[in-house]
């Protein structure tokens, strides 16, 4: 289901009239987001990386990765990424060794600092690499996090 | 409809410090029952948080993000007694919005 229909099917339920009514969906302020299919359904973690334009990143130190070396409990892993480069508009962060790695994407705009911070659910230990969109350009950094309970159920 | 959400939101020196818990299940679609059948995915696709109405945070997730969803985010120029709304929508297009003060 695309966004567009996500905001339809809330509509008859009304929800989208309070979304509009605190003035949250002005249709000037809806930023862009249609969930990447493409990027969230890869199965690597390079062509995640590709679909959403970083194939070409450049590795970066003002891209930071706050995690645990070692995560008791892989189901909730708390991840921070805060980008230092200037202008970032956008981050995004993926577990190299899920079945599907991209996790998050967050686009940022009016005055919102460009940092996150998460949850993830991680199977085994593995690569998490974070992905920063600023003027155009990519950047990426990666950290590893060792899990020594899996989180993916089963 | 799923549980309210929790938002907290304060003045951390000029900076906004956001946190939302979502109360959802985040089923991966990989996980199986005691009964042994997998149980279907069930995920928050897409949120945005808003601030006095205007968006400032964009965000997608995937099945890999936690049960029960924490987020964090900070916002310059936010001052006491703004208004913060998030709004999930999930897979099978349940939504929810919240909000709450800056304090």
């Amino acid at each position: 289901m695309n966004r567009r229909n996500c905001l339809k099917g809330i509509g008859s339920t009304g929800a989208l009239a309070a979304a509009v009514a605190v003035g949250l969906l002005k249709p000037d302020d809806v930023l862009a987001a249609e969930w990447n299919k493409t990027a969230f359904d890869a199965k690597d973690l390079a062509s995640a990386v590709k679909s959403v334009g970083g194939a070409a990143a450049i590795v970066s130190k003002d891209l930071l990765i706050e995690a645990p070396d070692i995560a008791e409990n892989g189901a909730v892993t708390p991840v921070e990424v805060i980008s230092k480069i200037p202008n970032t508009t956008s981050i995004s962060i993926f577990v190299e060794k899920n079945p599907a790695p991209l996790s998050v994407h967050v686009d940022f705009a009016n005055g919102a600092l460009p940092e996150v911070s998460v949850r993830l659910k991680m199977g085994h230990t593995s690569v998490i690499k974070a992905v920063a969109k600023a003027d155009g350009k990519f950047y990426s950094a990666t950290r590893e996090i060792k899990v020594t309970a899996g989180g993916c159920g089963g | 409809m799923a549980d309210p959400m929790k938002i907290r939101a304060r003045m951390v020196g000029n900076v906004c410090d956001i946190k939302v818990l979502m109360a959802h299940p985040m089923e991966t679609g990989l996980r199986k029952d005691s009964a042994g059948h997998v149980v279907p995915p069930h995920f928050i696709k897409t949120f945005t948080v808003a601030l006095n109405g205007k968006m400032i945070v964009d965000g997608q997730a995937a099945q890999s993000v936690s049960r029960n969803p924490v987020f964090g985010f900070k916002v310059g120029g936010a001052k006491s007694g703004d208004k913060v709304t998030v709004t999930w929508i999930d897979n099978k297009g349940e939504t929810r919005t919240d909000g709450a003060d800056v304090g």
